[in-house]
């Protein structure tokens, strides 16, 4: 599937923002996976309500998932599907 | 349609334990108290579990049906369980400050306004004061300990196996992984076996906690995939909804982390806790067996000491 580099940068603010990553975003790499670097769930669902916000999507129950959440490659997928 | 069912059974039955004298009605729905026969009932229950943990060298333990409000922040219960707390508010205004709040009283108004969070709240689990007195470094073998509290969850409902204060009769085993993973799968078996002898139809399975809102999915898919937490299930009113009568609990590092709990090696110890929900056992039990308990097959009540 097709990312565009928008969603990406979006995507890459918003897990900036709420997060709490341990690290610095500009040294997390697209698939590398946020829970291992600090992101709980508490600050996943921060990221999910921003996202919804910034791109006027709805996460449906079962796309709420570690797997969805756990990069921001997965998430930009996620976002771009959620689009369409 | 199903659960509409299950309401009017729960509602039902609610009632019959009403008319019977077996619980008194409060007016609130999950607030009920017990009549004699339930506090015998309660009793046995409790009796039963005594021999339990006495085997096994528990060191019985209580806490009072309050926590002090850090202790949730530490643990991170309004992260996980928000709906659930019963946060306690007191008055410490002045004068004027008074006449406002009899004044919204008197009218039936909602009075939060006028009152201070204090610096407690509602026990939501008879483990939770225990684990901040284990600070520092463990025996050797470990610790297991027994408690009994009133706990406060709100979730009210007809069921009258689920209310929002209830006790929890639990157990808790801190010490090495191996020592605590052990503990907990010989009690899978054990709890099993203990109440299957009440004549009560109960199974295991995986189970999670209620996580609160779209994030606790994650919390709950997550737990469920590790085998975190196990219920035993007993269909009080339908095999599709059975109600958790027992549960099994490991947390791994979680409250050691919080508290500095170590064992002997230094590393940071594994706690795991079982909960018998007593007060949904002995609705299972009614509902099983009728409401005389002199009338009750000869097993569960040698088993019961009753």
């Amino acid at each position: 599937m097709e990312i565009s580099k928008e969603t990406l940068d979006l995507v890459k603010s918003i897990v900036a923002k709420n997060g709490e990553l341990d690290r610095e975003i500009s040294t997390v790499g697209l698939s590398d996976d946020l829970f291992n670097i600090g992101m709980s769930s508490r600050a996943t669902v921060g990221v999910m309500l921003d996202i919804e916000e910034t791109f006027d999507i709805a996460f449906p129950d079962d796309m709420i998932s570690r797997e969805v959440f756990e990069s921001i490659e997965a998430i930009s997928k996620a976002v771009e599907t959620l689009k369409n | 349609m199903m659960t509409d069912t299950i309401d009017v059974q729960q509602l039902a039955f609610k009632n019959s334990l009403f008319e019977h004298k077996l619980l008194f009605k409060s007016g609130v729905n999950g607030i009920v108290g017990r009549g004699p026969v339930l506090v015998e009932l309660m009793q046995a229950l409790h009796g039963m579990v005594d021999k339990e943990s006495k085997k096994d060298g528990a060191v019985k333990v209580a806490f009072p049906p309050v926590v002090p409000r850090e202790l949730l922040r530490k643990v991170g219960y309004m992260d996980n369980f928000p709906q659930l707390c019963g946060s306690i508010h007191a008055f410490s205004g002045d004068d004027r400050a008074h006449l406002k709040l009899s004044e919204t009283v008197k009218a039936g108004g909602d009075w939060s306004p006028h009152l201070q969070q204090t610096d407690v709240a509602l026990t939501p689990a008879s483990c939770y004061p225990l684990y901040p007195t284990l600070e520092g470094t463990l025996p050797e073998n470990g610790v297991l300990f027994d408690l009994n509290c009133y706990c406060f969850r709100h979730e009210p409902s007809n069921d009258p196996a689920r209310l929002i204060s209830f006790e929890i009769r639990e157990n808790v085993r801190a010490g090495s992984p191996q020592q605590v993973q052990q503990w907990r799968a010989a009690w899978l078996d054990r709890g099993h076996d203990l109440l299957n002898g009440l004549g009560l139809p109960v199974y295991l399975a995986t189970a999670s906690d209620p996580f609160f809102g779209r994030g606790g999915k994650m919390m709950k898919a997550s737990q469920k995939e590790l085998e975190l937490k196990f219920e035993l299930l007993c269909p009080i009113w339908s095999e599709d909804e059975p109600t958790a009568v027992a549960s099994f609990n490991y947390h791994q590092e979680h409250f050691s982390h919080v508290f500095g709990i170590h064992t002997a090696d230094g590393e940071y110890a594994h706690t795991a806790c079982l909960g018998f929900g007593v007060d949904r056992l002995a609705i299972g039990l009614l509902r099983k067996h009728g409401f005389d308990l002199n009338a009750w097959p000869a097993s569960v009540k040698s088993n019961l000491g009753l």
